[in-house]
């Protein structure tokens, strides 16, 4: 899904507004806006950023280029200006996943759907991060508590679950739009009586929910955060 | 840097979301002639003088610092555009329509940077700014509608600025009243008369003196 070729005159602003939707900066800013939005860590887009990175590299080698063979400055500062823009969102896309991985990563680590969705140096990243925690947590703290109490995940060993493996909560309200018309959302929280209702969304208007009741269709891309 | 900024506070910053807005397409007259430009994030020009061009607003704004460019402001900055939003506003309990989402950001950047391409750029600024108030006023006291059966909100044609400021206190009220009346606490939803918290209660509820 590379940027997608006019053909034809002088594009209108409509043509214009359709192929900005369609480029590899635009998809990434999406993808930024709902990682931020988003209470737990989304699926990492490899393609998107595969191709990003590819972009950026080409354009600093053309930007070198150019200065050194001497090209208008200020045609020159643009460049730079759109390498600066793109670079801030990968960097602050990538800061925000790992901001969530350091937070959850014991719940990451223990679910195999949400594993997968991290990258590979993520996933190098996480592995080394709960070793290195969980060493820490035991050298200062859990090796000098009675027996029963030691383990980094459970209270104690009567726990029946994790309990000590903080979670995101995924009932948090977020700010969500829909691209068409959506119908048929069940609510999976809220008042007993309201729970069977049908929610629909009509096309960009902006709506605040749950956002257990709209996962699926956050991952199918139908409805963007916020 | 690319930081991270508080989410105590928002989620995005105000200078995200200046940068958000950024992306918009504006037109201008570019007093230069350069060739078209191949960015990442798409081409551009080329640029001829007195022709006017459409580019996104961070590189107008860039041109325009450089004195290479004057910017025409969108259709709906001028005086008698807003002075008939300002009406509407005023008169409808609903939100106007015809204001773009990022109207703050992109007057604000423009009034920043464009102020001299602007005609009557003090009646301009001081339309928006009533505006502004009596949107926002109009935003609180739908907030104050709020009740426990709220369980999504609709917003209709808020602005990004506004959204962002009643962000974080709709999240918290939403997710208190969802706390707060959830069916586990409440044991027989039919008794309730109205919609206070309900607090579990172990013991047997003690008379109050009166």
């Amino acid at each position: 899904m590379a940027s997608s070729s006019m053909e034809g005159s002088m594009p209108t602003m409509d043509e214009y507004e359709a192929l900005l939707s369609t480029t590899d900066v635009e998809l990434l800013k999406r993808a930024w806006r709902s990682e931020k939005a988003a209470p737990e860590i989304l699926r990492y887009d490899f393609d998107l950023v595969g191709r990003v990175t590819e972009q950026l590299q080409l354009m600093e080698e053309t930007v070198e280029e150019k200065s050194t063979s001497g090209a208008d400055p200020l045609s020159l500062s643009l460049y730079q200006m759109d390498l600066d823009r793109t670079l801030f969102l990968l960097r602050s896309y990538l800061r925000i996943r790992i901001q969530k991985i350091e937070k959850y990563m014991f719940h990451i680590r223990k679910s195999d759907e949400l594993w997968n969705r991290l990258s590979k140096g993520e996933k190098d990243f996480a592995s080394r991060c709960i070793d290195d925690l969980k060493q820490h947590l035991e050298e200062s703290v859990l090796s000098k508590l009675p027996e029963n109490y030691q383990s980094v995940e459970k209270q104690s060993v009567i726990s029946e679950e994790d309990d000590m493996v903080p979670e995101p909560r995924l009932d948090t309200f977020v700010l969500c739009r829909s691209k068409e018309y959506l119908s048929g959302i069940q609510l999976e929280d809220g008042p007993v009586d309201d729970r069977s209702k049908l929610f629909e969304m009509e096309p960009g208007v902006l709506y605040f929910i749950c956002y257990k009741s709209i996962k699926p269709l956050v991952e199918s891309g139908k409805i963007d955060l916020l | 840097m690319a930081g991270q900024s508080d989410p105590e506070l928002s989620l995005f910053s105000a200078e995200e979301l200046e940068f958000i807005a950024e992306d918009e397409i504006v037109d201008i007259v570019p007093n230069l002639k350069m060739g078209p430009l191949n960015f990442i994030s798409g081409d551009f020009g080329p640029f001829i003088p007195q022709i006017v061009a459409q580019v996104p607003l961070w590189l107008a704004v860039a041109l325009k610092k450089r004195g290479k460019c004057s910017i025409c402001p969108p259709q709906w900055m001028c005086v008698e555009k807003l002075t008939q939003v300002l009406e509407a506003e005023r008169n409808s309990q609903e939100m106007s329509e015809q204001l773009p989402f990022h109207y703050v950001e992109i007057s604000r950047l423009l009034f920043d940077h464009a102020n001299d391409d602007i005609s009557d750029a003090y009646m301009v600024r001081s339309l928006i700014e009533d505006i502004r108030d009596v949107r926002f006023h109009k935003v609180e006291t739908d907030l104050e509608a709020f009740n426990g059966r709220t369980i999504a909100v609709k917003i209709k044609n808020l602005s990004a600025m506004e959204v962002n400021i009643v962000r974080p206190f709709i999240g918290r009220a939403l997710q208190a009243f969802y706390k707060h009346d959830s069916p586990e606490l409440i044991p027989d939803p039919e008794r309730v008369p109205d919609r206070r918290p309900q607090v579990v209660q172990n013991a047997p509820r003690r008379q109050l003196r009166r």
